[in-house]
This record gives structure tokens, C-alpha cells and sequence, in this order.
């Protein structure tokens, strides 16, 4: 190597470890949230914003029957591991359905959950307010101050809500479940605030199925609103006019 | 007519019958303890049928308790004087059913500890909370009501008193019939004919719940019942027992004519089970047919003992008709793809079966035993006994006010 090769190698070496030290000295943490944050971070004390709308697709091309990922992914991470004796006693925040047309046989597997609707049947007749939509689209169930009359589980055309039937424990802190309240998918809400995926996406990403799509409905831009243009979707029980956030393709 | 003072043995015998009346309340309390403390497993509700046993009991208390109060109605707001005399009866009839249907209902919350904040919150888009305030109107109508007809000085106003409550009780059925008028998703409910179904349903149950109550206490003073008023009464509850039944074939003749609600009236009338065994037998032959016979039959509605029965079996069919109501409509599965064939291990496309538990079932006969007992001592008490103008009845040969 010339002396003027090994200069200018040597000054673009500095050059270059100069920048990176200088981007890791002056903006780690932007750095490290652009990498690691599929979604923006919520910090604490800021209220949702109205301007986002989480939504979820599901290509049920791509849901295997049998597959039940998402379902134990969901378990895991929200605490539901009580053992009941009567399972039709048991809370299931989503479930996997599988569905055949009577007439031609057609087949589909899909997983069932609260579909975050912004027409939400249970916020409207939830007698104190417990049952809540909060601004960017998610339906939650405000633990403090449901008083367990199921109404909503009458309400809800999805049968996606449970009922703790017995007293729990082993509980997650960061979702907190209760006797004698209603609950159901909260779209993982603490780890979307976080900028991350719900567990069910991610466990079906990282599977490799791809089945789940997790995003902002309100961007145009985000890869759910893309696709959502691109192929024909469809919402579950649409001529109730509930507008879910859960949106299926295939079906 | 002056009523003898109470004797040793019918202090007695009140006493026995305040007793049992207070045991089978403990005992109601008791199994809402169990409940709340080892949850709803201990009960026959699943995530399926959500509202089970208490929920027939609490909605038969509260719609017979708007009920009860329209034999107050037609006295006062109708100008009957034979109902006038029985309107504080009615009135007092009407509050301890209403507390005893609340008294189920809120003891099978999940959180009934947390019934301060049924109170301080409320989500003004829920007939539930529109429900709260008027339940809670209601008792204090009634009992404003109930003041201008017992306090002489206050009778002048008794008959605006009467209208109110007469309004009141029908927004209020109004409101228990749309609890599942307004239940979008569900194929049994989401229908506007409920509200008026469980008015005129309520007229029924309520005026049986009447006779039933009004017979008893005639007895236990040794007073026969006047065969005009009693005529008349009957009629009345054959023309509401007739009027619930009209409702009941309007509303499944419509579900029947649209072609999405076929399996649904299916289950409900042929093949679900204990359903159409009780809507058969229960609602249609026990507690309307055999009503109405007894009622009407010239040779039958004279024998003694035939309105009570018929009352009897109108308030058991009342049973039927809610048990297949809210539990039949809840056990029939949810239609979310319509057209397709189900199944997830949640049960989807399967018909639920229910069993009450017996805590569930001792927490409704708790509610009845709170009404019995507020009845019971009321009667006691003040002067709740209809007592008819016999003279005024005996110079009537017909009655016609």
C-alpha cells in the first residue's frame, strides 16, 4: 500500500469510527429505538392519541389449522394459566375457529379475539364506564371499576370476552386480571405502549406463519393500511356496521 | 269494616311466619356469600350462558313488581274504586318485589362488593345504568305514592301521585325489556317488540303475584274475597294472560318468517331440549292454557280455589317463559359466520348446557323470601288489607264505577 493509500485509508477509518462514535455518543437512544420499535413509544403521562388507530390483519391463507401459536403466545404473556375444572368456565382472550362453508366445503382457520371495534357494543352498555375505548382505537376493560354484571359478554357479537369464574394467581404484573371481572384481548396495550407487537404477532412472525399483521390503520402509509388496499379484506359480522380493528383476509 | 285485634295465637303464628321468611333470606345471603367468595365456579354460569338462574328470578321479581303496582294504577289513575281500595297493598307489593329482585341481582355480580360504584359511575349510553335510576325512582315514587293514599291528609293528591308512578313503572319495564331489546348480537333478543312484551308480561305476572297475596291474606283473617271483585279480577288476568300470549306468537312468527332466525325458533320450539319442553309445557299449557280454562270455564272459575291456582300457574309459567328466555337465548350458539360450520374450544357452534347450581337457585328464593318478608311485615304493621265496601258491593248488582 502507497503512503498516500494507507493516509487516506487510515483517515477514512477515523473518519468513519468517528462518526459512529459521535452517533452512538450524541443519539444512542434514537439509534437503538429505531432499530428495536416496530411502533412509535407511548411515554408515560401522554395520553393516546386519537391520530392512531391500531388495527390488526389476519390472512387467514396464511393460519394453519392446528396452529395455536398465537394462543399460547397470548397465555404467556397476559397470565392465563389458571387451571379450571369446567372449561367452559375458562377465560380465552383468543381462540383459534375453524369454519367450513356448509355448501362447498370450503375451509378456513382463523384466530378469534376482541376486534376492537370503534362502534364498540360492550363500551355501550357497560353500566359504569369499565368498558372503555381508549383514543387510538383499543377496547379495554378498566379492572377498577367493573362490577362483573356481563352485560357486555351479552353484548359483544364476538364472544370475545371472559368472565373470572375463580380466584387467580401467578399473575402478570403488568396485566393485572381479577375475579369476578370481565376481561378480554387488549391488543397487548402495555406492550404496544412500549413500541412493541402484540405477543400473538409476534409469536406468528417469528414462527415464520406471517399470518398477523400488527399497525397503525390511520397511517396510509404503514404496512397494514398498504396491504389492507392492496388485497380484499373483510370485517367479521360487517352488517352490524361495528367497524373492527380486526380486519381478515381470505375469507 | 273494623278488623279484631291480633290474638295470642296469630301473633304466633305471624311470628312462625316472619321466621321462615327471615331463614330462607339468610340463607339466600349465605349462597351469595359462597359465591363471592369462591367465585362463579361454584356456580352452573359458564362464559357461555353468562346470566343464569338469579337472572330469572331478579327479571320475574322486578317486571311482576312494576306489575303489581297497576292494580294501584286502575284505582287511581282509572277512577276503579274496587282497585282503589287495594292500592296500598299493591304499592307495598310492588316495593318488596323490587327489593327483592335487586337483592338477587346485585348479589350475582362479580363484584358486588363494589356496588358504590354502580352508583357514583355511570355510562349514560347503558339501559343498565338507565335501569339504576329507575329502580331507584321507582321506590321513591311508590312510596311518595303510597303516603298520599295511607295519609288522609295527603289523599287529594294521590291520583297525580298514581299517574306518576302509572308513567314511571312503564318507562321501567321499558327499560328491563330493552336490557335485551337492545342486545345487537344475539338472535333470541335484538327486537323492539320486547319492551312492550314485558309490559303487558308484567301486567300478568303482577296482578297473579296480587291474587295470590290478596287470597292469602284474606284467609289468614277469615274474610271471603267478594264474588264480584272476584269476577272481576279473574277476568283481568285472563285478559292479561291472553295479551302475553298474543305477544309470544307475534314474536316468534316474525323470527319465524326471516330465514336467518329458522334454526334459532328451531331449537327454541323442537329440538333444543329442555327449551321446548318448558315453552310447550311450562309457559303455553301450564301457565297460559290451564290459566285461562280456569278462569273462563263457567263450571271451574266458580270453584273455590280456582283463581289462586290459576294465579299459581300463571307466576310458574312466568318461570318457564324467562328460564327459556334468557337461558334458551343464551344456550342457542352465537352466530358469528353466518352460513358456516363451527368449532374452536370455545365452543362455538355448540349448544351450551346449563345446570343451576344450588347457590344460584338459593340466592332467587332469597329474593323472594325479602319480598315475603317486607310483605309480611308490612301487612302487619300498617293496614294494608283491602277492605271492601261490602254494603256498596251487595247494593251494586253489577259493579260498574
Amino acid at each position: 500500500m502507497s503512503h498516500n493509500k494507507r493516509r487516506s485509508f487510515l483517515v477514512a477509518s477515523a473518519a468513519g469510527l468517528g462518526t459512529v462514535a459521535l452517533g452512538v455518543a450524541v443519539a444512542p437512544g434514537i439509534r437503538l429505538i429505531e432499530v428495536s420499535h416496530a411502533n412509535p413509544v407511548r411515554p408515560a403521562g401522554q395520553p393516546a392519541s386519537s391520530a392512531v388507530r391500531w388495527g390488526m390483519l389476519v390472512d387467514t391463507t396464511r393460519c394453519a389449522t392446528g396452529c395455536d401459536d398465537c394462543v399460547k403466545a397470548c397465555a404467556a404473556e397476559n397470565g392465563i394459566n389458571e387451571t379450571v375444572a369446567d372449561k367452559r368456565q375458562g377465560a380465552q382472550w383468543i381462540r383459534k375457529i375453524d369454519i367450513k362453508e356448509a355448501k362447498t366445503g370450503r375451509q378456513h382457520s382463523l384466530p378469534m379475539m376482541c376486534q376492537h371495534c370503534a362502534n364498540p357494543p360492550c363500551v355501550d352498555v357497560c353500566p359504569t364506564g369499565a368498558s372503555m375505548k381508549r383514543a387510538d382505537g383499543i377496547v379495554l376493560v378498566d379492572r377498577h371499576v367493573c362490577i362483573g354484571c356481563r352485560y357486555c359478554m351479552m353484548a359483544c357479537p364476538y364472544k370475545a370476552r371472559s368472565f373470572v369464574h375463580q380466584p387467580l394467581s401467578g399473575q402478570n404484573p403488568e396485566v393485572p386480571r381479577g375475579l369476578g371481572c370481565v376481561e378480554s384481548c387488549t391488543l397487548c396495550v402495555h406492550r404496544v405502549d412500549k413500541g412493541q407487537q402484540p405477543a400473538c404477532v409476534e409469536s406468528c412472525t417469528t414462527a415464520g406463519h406471517n399470518a398477523l399483521l400488527f399497525g397503525d390503520l390511520n397511517d396510509p402509509n404503514s404496512e397494514i393500511s398498504r396491504r389492507a388496499a392492496a388485497a380484499a379484506t373483510s370485517q367479521i359480522r360487517a352488517d352490524l356496521k361495528l367497524n373492527t380493528g380486526v380486519r381478515y383476509q381470505g375469507i | 269494616m273494623q278488623l279484631a285485634p291480633f290474638s295470642r295465637a296469630e301473633e304466633q303464628r305471624f311470628y312462625l311466619v316472619a321466621a321462615m321468611g327471615g331463614l330462607v333470606t339468610a340463607v339466600g345471603l349465605l349462597a351469595a356469600l359462597y359465591m363471592e367468595h369462591a367465585g362463579h365456579v361454584v356456580t352452573g354460569m359458564t362464559n357461555q350462558v353468562v346470566w343464569g338462574m338469579p337472572h330469572v328470578f331478579a327479571i320475574f321479581l322486578i317486571v311482576a313488581a312494576s306489575g303489581v303496582l297497576n292494580v294501584a294504577s286502575i284505582g287511581s289513575v282509572f277512577g276503579k274504586k274496587v282497585y282503589k281500595k287495594r292500592a296500598p297493598l299493591s304499592g307495598l307489593l310492588c316495593l318488596a318485589m323490587l327489593t327483592g329482585g335487586l337483592f338477587v341481582l346485585m348479589l350475582d355480580l362479580g363484584r358486588a362488593d363494589r356496588l358504590i360504584i354502580a352508583a357514583t359511575h355511570y355510562n349514560f349510553t347503558s339501559v343498565f345504568a338507565w335501569n339504576v335510576f329507575l329502580y331507584s325512582g321507582m321506590f321513591a315514587i311508590v312510596a311518595v305514592y303510597m303516603w298520599t293514599l295511607m295519609e288522609r291528609r295527603m289523599n287529594g293528591y294521590s291520583k297525580p301521585a298514581g299517574f306518576a308512578a302509572f308513567i314511571w313503572r312503564l318507562i321501567l319495564t321499558t327499560g328491563t325489556g330493552s336490557i335485551f331489546g337492545f342486545l345487537v348480537a344475539r338472535q333470541a333478543y335484538n327486537s323492539a317488540v320486547l319492551a312492550p312484551m314485558f309490559i303487558i308480561m308484567s301486567f300478568a305476572w303482577g296482578l297473579a303475584v296480587f291474587m295470590i297475596v290478596q287470597k292469602t291474606m284474606f284467609w289468614w283473617n277469615s274474610i271471603e274475597l267478594h264474588p264480584s271483585v272476584r269476577t272481576r279480577m279473574k277476568n283481568l288476568l285472563g285478559v292479561f294472560v291472553a295479551a302475553v300470549l298474543y305477544f309470544v306468537i307475534a314474536y316468534h312468527m316474525t323470527n319465524l318468517y326471516f330465514a336467518k332466525q329458522i334454526a334459532f325458533e328451531r331449537f327454541i320450539l323442537l329440538d333444543g331440549g329442555i327449551f321446548p319442553l318448558l315453552l310447550w309445557g311450562g309457559y303455553l299449557l301450564l301457565g297460559t292454557v290451564a290459566p285461562l280454562i280456569l278462569i273462563y270455564h263457567p263450571g271451574l272459575s266458580a270453584r273455590r280455589g280456582s283463581v289462586m291456582l290459576a294465579s299459581l300457574l300463571v307466576v310458574l309459567g312466568a318461570f318457564c317463559q324467562l328460564y327459556v328466555f334468557i337461558i334458551g337465548g343464551q344456550a342457542f350458539p352465537l352466530e358469528i359466520f353466518p352460513g358456516m360450520e363451527v368449532s374452536s374450544s370455545f365452543y362455538d357452534g355448540q349448544v351450551e348446557h346449563y345446570a343451576p347450581s344450588l347457590p344460584e337457585i338459593l340466592l332467587g328464593f332469597g329474593g323472594i323470601a325479602i319480598a315475603f318478608l317486607i310483605t309480611a311485615v308490612g301487612v302487619r304493621v300498617l293496614h294494608f288489607l283491602p277492605q271492601d265496601d261490602l254494603s256498596q258491593l251487595e247494593a251494586a248488582a253489577s259493579i260498574s264505577d
